[in-house]
């Protein structure tokens, strides 16, 4: 069975405690999470989901199933190339002395990312995109030295 | 109207006619509504574990719900053995905690546990109530989520000043959950390609689960059975779904169960599973079936479905509203070379060690019970060689009814969960089975007992031991017993009359049946304790 990245939308109650529940439910079951975003939809009672996790196709049956099962969740759509858009914010503050600073402005400019800081030292570097983006993005950065690096993990949303 | 007399009286309008529990400081409230509303019983136990069993065996005893409660901290926590018990074995049943004052969860306050937290693998669904409002929905969620799909428990946490407040309340409301919608009809397209198959079968099996017995189905189970000449096979939970005395009935799966029911089930080309998890007991770590076997898997949860087996036709919904459209439209398939092949497989009892006249042989006992009793008693096994001995050797015909935790294999669930069986179904005869490890984990019980005044019989089999474990150690590590043999046991009968239970000791096979007349003429509890053997194991 093919083991491969698998994108989910949930969409839950905003309930205390629903956050929790699923991501007990993954480790209770022993499956991954490689990320999960979650924020208010329109309807301030529901919220939105997305998770991403590596696993194969019987596994992944059985996830849904055992979401679908938490009362407080509303509807599971899985999200895939083809059908959905997916971002993720990524924040990644690099060494930048006076030689490396113009090189990284030109990458950024390429990748349409913006600059929110400079010091004498460093350089932090805001940048959305899908995941081949990204990782473009992280392969070209990486030589200059990361200081540190967040993602907030990938959102989607359906086309259409 | 208080919170606390609206959730009594949410009972009381659910036909819950008793509860078990124990009060404490953050559950008071409920204890003084209980007081004013005399139409809701309240059993006073010993220890809280035993409320939710005394729950659990009074939901499955009057095919209801039951209901159990404690107070915040230890009261809470000492509540979730059983209720991780009633969840593995899908019982419909509420739980209300008390909790320490709203304004101050999560300041580590006296007898403050998160019990919600705690009890979120195991409850079907929980909830902690900060606003007084929410209570008229989130009982009328409870309870519809507790009863109905797959059944479980549902925990309501309250604090105590919620418990107190006033609201304006006539009834529950109607409620709607949007992401609750079990689905009850079978798909039409897949109960067609099941009969299609199960008609090309020549040696077809019902595997049936304790589903049958949740979703109340064992009428349309045999229905079904007898119209298409199917044998069926029991799991330990589904023993009482189908009676064992008819020629279609097999025998029991599963790690304990009879080698003859997995030769004839690896057999089967057609395997039709109605309400089973087919969980690693019952099918011998997932080897029972033939792959080669067309396997159609009836259950109410799609998450229990494509689980453990890939290879087959799935079909969600209530099993006895499935079977009944499956009864419409089968014809008999000729299964009579299947069924001869069966019997002749089949033998007709359990092998019994030869005993001396010094000890009970606990299998004899249980043959000598199911003689004296109704056609429609309950019995209530514990966890270890009574539980397969009371399974195996007690033939559950008629409206018998066999409860035990078979999911968790709780020990200490026998003695409790009997005392909530009297109360759900009060004409019954109930026995409690169990060994001599499990009745001393909820020992005073025997208190709750004789409070009760119940008619009830307790058949204690008393070989010194934890008889199980001990067996696994002589499979699993060469009989290098360690743990497992009491250095000391007390005198059970002496025990039983200290809680004021008439009680009698049984040596030897020949005094049995006089012993369960004595206990089935009493008009109170009843208490057997039987010397057995403690070289007999469960199958030998």
């Amino acid at each position: 069975m093919v083991v491969q990245k698998r994108f989910i939308s949930l969409l839950v109650e905003n309930n205390a405690g629903v956050l929790s529940r699923i991501a007990g439910l993954f480790t209770r079951r022993g499956y991954n999470i490689e990320s999960l975003t979650v924020g208010e939809t329109e309807n301030p009672r529901i919220s939105r989901m997305t998770i991403v996790m590596t696993c194969d196709s019987a596994t992944f049956e059985q996830i849904k199933k055992q979401l679908n099962k938490l009362i407080e969740v509303i509807k599971i759509t899985e999200l895939k190339n083809d059908n959905a858009l997916m971002r993720e914010l990524i924040l990644i503050k690099l060494k930048a002395n006076d030689n490396d600073r113009s090189k990284l402005i030109e990458i950024s400019n390429i990748f349409r990312a913006k600059i929110i800081d400079v010091t004498m030292s460093t350089m932090t570097i805001e940048l959305t995109g899908d995941e081949i983006k990204v990782s473009g993005f992280l392969e070209m950065m990486r030589p200059f030295g990361i200081v540190e690096l967040i993602r907030t993990g990938f959102c989607g949303i359906e086309r259409g | 109207m208080r919170v606390a007399d609206i959730i009594i009286k949410a009972f009381e309008t659910q036909g819950i006619t008793t509860i078990f529990g124990y009060p404490g400081g953050a559950n008071l409230p409920l204890y003084d509504a209980l007081r004013l509303n005399t139409n809701v019983k309240h059993v006073l136990v010993r220890n809280e574990q035993a409320a939710a069993h005394a729950a659990n065996g009074y939901a499955r005893a009057n095919k209801k719900i039951g209901a159990c409660m404690a107070t915040s901290g230890p009261g809470a926590t000492n509540l979730i053995t059983g209720i991780a018990t009633a969840y593995m074995d899908s019982i419909p049943m509420i739980i209300i905690t008390g909790q320490v004052k709203s304004d101050l969860i999560g300041k580590d306050v006296f007898q403050e546990a998160d019990i919600v937290g705690a009890t979120e693998s195991f409850t079907k669904h929980n909830y902690l109530v900060k606003n007084p409002t929410e209570i008229p929905r989130v009982l009328a969620e409870a309870f519809y989520i507790a009863t109905t799909g797959r059944p479980g428990p549902v925990l309501i946490d309250i604090p105590r000043d919620v418990l107190e407040a006033r609201i304006p309340f006539s009834v529950l409301p109607n409620i709607s959950i949007p992401g609750y919608n079990p689905t009850t009809e079978g798909h039409a397209g897949q109960i067609k390609r099941a009969l299609q198959k199960l008609n090309a079968a020549k040696r077809p099996i019902i595997f049936a689960g304790g589903g049958v017995i949740a979703a109340k189905a064992t009428k349309e189970l045999q229905a079904f059975a007898n119209a298409a000449n199917i044998p069926v096979i029991n799991t330990l939970m589904g023993l009482g779904s189908f009676p064992m005395d008819s020629p279609l009935f097999i025998g029991m799966v599963g790690y304990h169960g009879q080698d003859y029911a997995m030769e004839i089930i690896s057999k089967a080309d057609f395997v039709l599973i109605a309400g089973s998890r087919m969980s690693d007991r019952a099918t011998l770590n997932f080897k029972a079936l033939s792959p080669q076997a067309d396997v159609v898997h009836i259950d109410i949860d799609p998450a229990e479905i494509g689980k453990i087996f890939n290879h087959q036709i799935p079909m969600v919904g209530d099993l006895k509203l499935i079977l009944k459209k499956l009864v419409e439209k089968i014809t008999p398939l000729e299964t009579k070379d299947w069924l001869e092949e069966i019997a002749q497989i089949k033998p007709k009892l359990d092998p019994v060690i030869a005993n001396d006249s010094k000890t009970v042989s606990p299998k004899i006992a249980l043959r000598i019970l199911s003689e004296k009793l109704d056609n429609d008693a309950i019995l209530v096994a514990d966890v270890g060689q009574n539980q397969i001995i009371a399974a195996r050797n007690f033939p559950y015909n008629g409206n018998r009814m066999y409860l035990t935790s078979g999911g968790l294999g709780t020990m200490g669930y026998s003695l409790p969960a009997a005392i909530g069986a009297t109360y759900g179904a009060p004409d019954k005869q109930v026995v409690s089975v169990v060994g001599d490890g499990g009745i001393q984990m909820l020992i005073a019980e025997l208190g709750t007992l004789k409070q009760s005044g119940h008619k009830m019989m307790v058949m204690l089999f008393n070989n010194h031991r934890l008889g199980m474990v001990r067996e696994l150690q002589d499979t699993q590590f060469n009989s290098n017993y360690y743990a497992v043999d009491w250095e000391f046991t007390p005198d059970f009968v002496k025990i039983a009359e200290a809680y004021g239970l008439p009680a009698v000791r049984v040596t030897s096979n020949a005094e049995v049946g006089k012993a369960i007349d004595a206990a089935l003429a009493a008009d109170g509890p009843y208490f057997i304790e039987c010397m057995v053997d403690p070289e007999e194991n469960c199958l030998t």
